[in-house]
């Protein structure tokens, strides 16, 4: 398997008002060709900002401070973040889902005419061709009646149904990697695992690398190889997903795991345990670990030392803290 | 839902095909909406009058407008000269007639003109933001800073007066306002997630402008256009009443109103008949505003 996408030390600051965020400070992912990553984490982490500095949509008063993103091959940063390289990249061979199906589709425009688009400014098609090949992309995402549906307005369509426009959007020019921007968060339960199971198929089908964003760690349980686990722009520990949910051994995990009910787990036998205080100001944080107020394993070592970087914790796995919580729980 | 016999075949998923809407026409919802109200159609039917009389004047009009006769000259209206003449003998209701000419001439270019200028210039305000929005902006506020009858006169009076003086005069003066209606609407269309997500597709920035964001920024626009027609056309009565509009002898609405006065006392009708027709053209046009706005406002949606 050959690495798709391979960031480095990347590290995303916006200057506000108030002082700068550090919103992406210096993490380094990678994911090989039709493979599935989750990217975890709360909200305000920086998952969104991380995937959006990838496919260079950062805008002012955001920048990309450092850091090397390496898609097939070639390094994403030398090109101008609008250029032509750029945009010949995003939404051909980079695409991405948004997590509101609702306002991510042009309300004035006709489904047909935000799909043809894409396949004319991509692959150069013409418009009957590009037409019934969006007629086929509909189809292939499960929206019934596809011929006649596709000329309707996004307003017609139900939210799932529009995610699954969203989807046939974004497999539309064979990509190599999408992005999942929290795809799943704005619908139900049911059409949720419908929509994943969808997306596991056309990937898995279509060879493509899918990572998908999430705060919900049920989401990526069943669907993600690897799971990165971010917090306050870090990623905080990383690997295969069964080992991080048997054996999670940074504590903001631990914590994660055990403020969730499982499935199958006899009621009354485990209390849900919530991780006491709020997620860091991104602003003037300490040299510490961002994790450390809210930790209940902290020890000497973590008030004076600086944020441990990661290290490896075992077979493809790494973990950035001091205290081995082994035996602790 | 005439269809329901065909969607039954696909497999789906049951809230798609549950929570379908029936397949709603856009164009039959805003056409009933329009419609459904009689001031609107009383202004529609009215903008459509104008527009033929305009068309057809030659047809509608019994006399020459331009075709003087000093014998029949301020007379009273009768069989012949339905509206009366005017001071050297001209038919009022010909020139009345022919009057719609000019004023749609000069209100549909005006506005034409100053919103495609202004537009664009909003647009670019919005989307490239920084130095240019800055340039636009500030350029706007000062255009913004000048009393609009100031600037209007100071254009007609130092052309010279003429239909496409008076076109740039009234056009200009529309240029910022409507600059400013596109700047800020695109501004808050641009937050949306689709204008991202077309960023996401590889959208250039004018296939963005285009095809995102105009669409999107336009509908409550309209409305400002066509009540601007009205108002561009009062304008231009306003100068030709003031002697600097169109010149003599082409008819025009403002011009007559002006050469009626004197006889006021004498021959009420050569002022009143152009003054009503004014009147009817831009209530006509600021109702048919109001109708676009009601029937396209995604706001009033279920409302009306």
């Amino acid at each position: 398997m050959s690495v798709v996408l391979d960031v480095e030390n990347l590290k995303t600051y916006f200057h506000t008002e108030y002082g700068l965020v550090k919103a992406v400070d210096g993490i380094s992912f990678n994911i090989n060709q039709g493979e599935i990553i989750g990217l975890v984490g709360e909200s305000g982490c920086g998952k969104s900002v991380s995937i959006l500095s990838v496919m260079q949509l950062i805008l002012t008063p955001g920048e990309i401070i450092e850091g090397k993103i390496t898609f097939e091959g070639k390094d994403l940063r030398q090109f101008e973040a609008n250029g032509p390289e750029m945009r010949a990249i995003r939404g051909s061979k980079m695409t991405m889902i948004f997590q509101e199906p609702m306002t991510s589709l042009n309300p004035v425009l006709t489904i047909r005419r935000q799909m043809t688009e894409i396949l004319e400014l991509h692959l150069d098609m013409d418009r009957a061709s590009a037409g019934e090949r969006a007629v086929e992309l509909l189809r292939m995402v499960g929206v019934p009646d596809a011929a006649s549906r596709i000329d309707d307005y996004p307003h017609q369509f139900s939210g799932g149904m529009r995610q699954r426009v969203m989807i046939a959007m974004a497999i539309s020019c064979n990509p190599m990697i999408i992005f999942a921007d929290e795809p799943t968060t704005a619908v139900d339960v049911t059409t949720q695992a419908q929509l994943l199971e969808l997306m596991k198929d056309l990937v898995t089908r279509l060879n493509t690398a899918l990572i998908i964003v999430t705060h919900n760690l049920g989401v990526v349980a069943r669907y993600a190889q690897r799971i990165y686990v971010m917090y306050a722009g870090r990623i905080v520990e990383s690997g295969p997903s069964e080992e991080i949910f048997d054996d999670p051994q940074h504590p903001y995990t631990i914590g994660l795991l055990n403020s969730v009910p499982r499935l199958g787990e006899k009621h009354g036998t485990r209390k849900l345990v919530p991780i006491y205080g709020v997620p860091p100001n991104l602003i003037n944080m300490p040299p510490t670990c961002a994790f450390l107020p809210r930790c209940t394993y902290k020890t000497a070592q973590c008030e004076k030392e600086p944020w441990p970087a990661l290290r490896s914790a075992g077979d493809n796995r790494y973990l950035s803290c001091y205290v081995d919580v082994r035996g602790k729980q | 839902m005439s269809d329901n016999t065909e969607t039954g075949t696909t497999p789906a998923d049951a809230t798609g095909a549950a929570g379908a809407p029936p397949k709603a026409n856009e164009f039959k919802r805003v056409v009933r909406v329009f419609f459904g109200r009689t001031l609107y159609v009383i202004g529609f039917v009215i903008v459509v009058i104008l527009i033929l009389t305009a068309i057809f004047a030659p047809f509608i009009a019994t006399h020459d407008p331009y075709e003087t006769n000093l014998r029949e000259k301020l007379e009273q209206p009768s069989s012949r000269h339905w509206l009366g003449t005017d001071s050297v003998g001209r038919d009022t209701y010909s020139r009345i007639i022919y009057g719609t000419q000019v004023s749609l001439l000069i209100g549909f270019s005006a506005v034409f003109a100053s919103a495609v200028v202004g537009m664009l210039m909003g647009l670019a305000a919005a989307h490239f933001g920084g130095i240019v929005f800055a340039l636009i902006m500030r350029f706007a506020d000062a255009l913004m800073a000048l009393p609009g009858i100031i600037l209007v006169l100071l254009i007609a009076g130092l052309g010279g007066g003429g239909i496409p003086v008076v076109i740039f005069a009234l056009g200009f003066g529309g240029i910022a306002p409507q600059c400013r209606m596109m700047c800020g609407l695109a501004l808050s269309v641009k937050q949306n997630d689709y204008v991202l997500a077309g960023r996401a597709m590889g959208m250039s920035n004018w296939r963005m402008m285009l095809t995102q964001i105009f669409p999107n920024a336009f509908p409550p626009l309209m409305v400002g256009i066509t009540m601007g027609i009205g108002g561009v056309v009062l304008g231009e009565a306003g100068l030709s009443f003031l002697g600097i509009g169109v010149m003599p002898p082409v008819p025009s609405w403002g011009g007559m109103v002006n050469d009626g006065q004197r006889y006021l006392l004498h021959n009420p009708m050569l002022s009143l008949a152009p003054g009503v027709a004014i009147m009817l053209l831009v209530f006509g046009f600021n109702m048919m505003g109001d109708g676009i706005r009601d029937a396209v406002d995604p706001k009033l949606r279920g409302v009306i």
